[in-house]
């Protein structure tokens, strides 16, 4: 609920609920040259310049906190703070549950929200630590020696068998080869526009890894990135026709999604512009509604179906993810996935991104990914089948030793999205569903989707991967190891700190000391 | 001649490219000094035309045959033909805005104190313009094209 201008002939009061904002603006006078460029950059309004007394003005109840006024401020002369204003401590009322209760007294609507849960859980990547070499198994200088961090995904056989002395009889289904283990997750054109898109295409083609489209179909000038593109199925079809399933190098089924397990999308009409409605194939102007379940699976059998329906329209030459929000029984359902034919799991936690959720199903719905990742990865190998498929986890992963730690306990790699938009600026102020995104990003705004340059944000993206990279070749030669492959599901290499004897059993590691 | 380029599908409309002008085309050199103490505010060589989603920042083209150096009666504005610059000799200028009408971008300005003309003088003091320099967004070009 959007407050109107305040000014001439506004009335003296407003609903309770919009003065208690969450942030200040401060301006320093010395340094303020009024050249208006908060002005101009604030997709909400918040700035405004009062020419009778020539000086800048700000609505600060409707500031959103996301920096870009801050940042793009040439003397600097900006800082957002958080509003000083509080209610009486109350360790179970907090002013979260109070402002949220006033707003939905005021509308009767259910809260909504962008970006992953911010809520205090435990961030187990926290809890855990990493081992190093000392003089029995000394460290590797990546400087020095070659440190291995490409990877194939893909289906392994149980056994190899080799005739002739030196020909390879067993053949593979096919094998995706990735240069880094990170991945850019699923993020659709729609929900972020086509700038980013090419960005994440192009730093994905650059650094030898893969990007996902979402469920939005495929820009026609994306075709090209098709080496670097996993093509998504979600339960909408959206954009999903024969072109586009042969255009990547994989298909993603998407069963579920960690910031709203459970739940389906919507794109609003407006945001369903000529070229969204020509990549989704629905009309301009109409809601893009993605049902909670995929219509046609409601068994592990159908979802084999689903699988093999794919596979079989794309000649066997793709893998197939099937990608499901990290729940309560994730484990078992891993298991029926591989049955099924699935080349790659995905696994999303409950702190993965969102264009737009319900507040209260993005932060109390699903579980942590570590915890996920452990029993999936365990399950698997209890019965043998870990071979059968690639596994990768996504939501939350935030720097590179979040990496190394989710291959030490099983992943082969990592999809990462928050991660890669902050890389472009985001200052995860949780607004992405309001479509004025103030960092060009989540919106498709023409005015505001031009914030992006594609290839500035190609080289960002492109650096913070090649930094991760040399970071977790370090990580490895610090513990001894010299190629990626090794640390797969080492979990010896890892320590738990701080944590109780059921989380340290679920992670399959000892307490640090030990 | 390395020219400047606007490219209009990045252009934001923040008009830092303006700012970086009149900065670099100051008294001080200094941003705040360049706002608060000179006074009047220098004005910016560039422009940032906008209109809706639609925003480009035009400076002078430095054209090879100038309309604006055909207009002027006294000689005050001049074609360098080494370096291609379109140069602007203010001590000849009368104020007569010849050259303004002439301009085919309208890019040139008038400068409403001393009652003469100002104009993108490419920056001669820096490797690359201001303007160019300051843009956050890559939205313009130094380039020989
Ligand atoms: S961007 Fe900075 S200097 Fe310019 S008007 Fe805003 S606060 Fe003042
Ligand atoms: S600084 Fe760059 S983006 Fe900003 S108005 Fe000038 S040309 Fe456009």
């Amino acid at each position: 609920m959007e407050k109107e201008q305040r000014g001439a002939g506004a009335l003296l009061y407003y609903d309770q609920n919009q003065n208690y904002h969450d942030f200040v603006i401060e301006r320093n006078p010395d340094k303020c040259i009024q050249c208006q460029v908060c002005l101009r950059q604030c997709s909400y309004s918040v700035h405004g310049y009062d020419e009778r007394h020539d000086e800048m003005r700000a609505d600060e109840t409707r500031c959103v906190g996301c920096h870009r006024c801050e940042a793009l401020c040439p003397t600097g002369a900006i800082t957002i703070k958080k509003n000083p204003s509080d209610f009486r401590d109350n360790a179970l009322w907090t002013p979260w549950h109070i402002k949220n209760i006033y707003k939905q007294a005021a509308t009767g609507g259910v809260l909504l929200t962008g970006m992953g849960n911010p809520s205090p859980y435990p961030v187990y990547w926290d809890r855990i630590l990493l081992d190093a070499s000392q003089v029995t198994n000394p460290s590797i200088d990546p400087l020095r020696e070659p440190m291995e961090l490409r990877n194939y995904l893909g289906a392994k056989p149980d056994a190899i068998e080799i005739i002739n002395g030196d020909e390879l009889k067993t053949t593979f289904t096919p094998q995706i080869p990735i240069e880094y283990p990170l991945l850019f997750s699923a993020m659709s054109y729609g929900s972020i526009n086509l700038n980013i898109h090419c960005g994440l295409a192009r730093a994905a083609e650059e650094m030898g890894i893969l990007y996902n489209t979402g469920e939005g179909g495929l820009h026609p000038s994306l075709y090209r990135y098709g080496r670097n593109t996993i093509v998504q199925c979600a339960s909408g079809r959206f954009g999903v026709h024969r072109d586009y399933l042969n255009a990547g190098v994989a298909i993603e089924i998407k069963v579920g999604q960690g910031a709203k397990p459970g739940i389906g999308g919507h794109l609003p009409g407006e945001k369903i512009g000529p070229e969204i409605s020509l990549t989704r194939m629905i009309p301009e102007g109409t809601d893009a509604l993605s049902p909670a379940p995929h219509h046609d699976i409601y068994s592990i059998e159908e979802l084999r179906q689903l699988i093999y329906a794919l596979k079989e329209a794309t000649d066997y030459q793709k893998l197939v993810f099937v990608k499901i929000a990290a729940v309560h029984n994730s484990a078992a359902i891993a298991s029926g996935m591989v049955r099924a034919g699935a080349d790659v799991i995905a696994l999303d936690g409950f702190r993965g991104g969102t264009g737009a959720a319900p507040t209260m199903i993005r932060d109390n719905v699903g579980i942590p990914i570590e915890l996920a990742l452990a029993s999936v990865d365990e399950r698997l190998r209890q019965e043998g089948i870990r071979n059968q498929a690639s596994l990768i986890v996504a939501g939350g992963i935030r720097c590179s030793a979040d990496v190394v730690k989710a291959i030490a306990l099983g992943a082969d790699a990592v999809y990462i999205a928050t991660a890669a938009l902050i890389a472009v600026g985001c200052t995860v102020c949780q607004r992405c569903y309001t479509g004025k995104c103030p960092w060009g990003i989540a919106t498709n705004d023409p005015y505001l989707a031009k914030r992006i340059n594609p290839e500035i944000a190609h080289e960002k993206l492109a650096n913070l991967i090649r930094a991760w990279g040399h970071e977790i070749q370090e990580m490895l030669g610090g513990m001894g190891i010299n190629a990626l492959e090794s640390l797969r599901g080492n979990r010896e290499k890892l320590r738990g700190i701080g944590l109780n004897e059921v989380e340290l059993q679920i992670l399959g590691i000892k307490h640090a000391g030990a | 001649m390395k020219r400047v380029y606007p490219r209009e599908e990045v252009c934001i409309g923040c008009h830092l490219c303006e700012i970086a002008c009149i900065v670099e085309h100051s008294a001080s050199k200094d941003i705040i000094k360049a706002f608060k103490a000179e006074t009047p505010r220098p004005t910016a060589r560039n422009l940032v035309e906008e209109e809706g989603a639609i925003s480009f920042s035009v400076s002078c083209r430095h054209c090879n045959e100038p309309p604006c150096v055909q207009a002027c009666i006294s000689g005050a504005m001049v074609k360098d033909y080494q370096s291609g610059v379109v140069r602007h000799l203010e001590e000849k200028c009368m104020g007569c805005w010849s050259c303004i009408m002439a301009c085919p971008y309208g890019v040139i300005r008038k400068n409403p104190v001393r009652k003469t003309v100002i104009k993108c003088d490419l920056c001669p003091e820096r490797p690359i313009p201001a303007c160019v320099e300051a843009c956050p967004n890559r939205a313009l070009i130094f380039e020989e094209r």
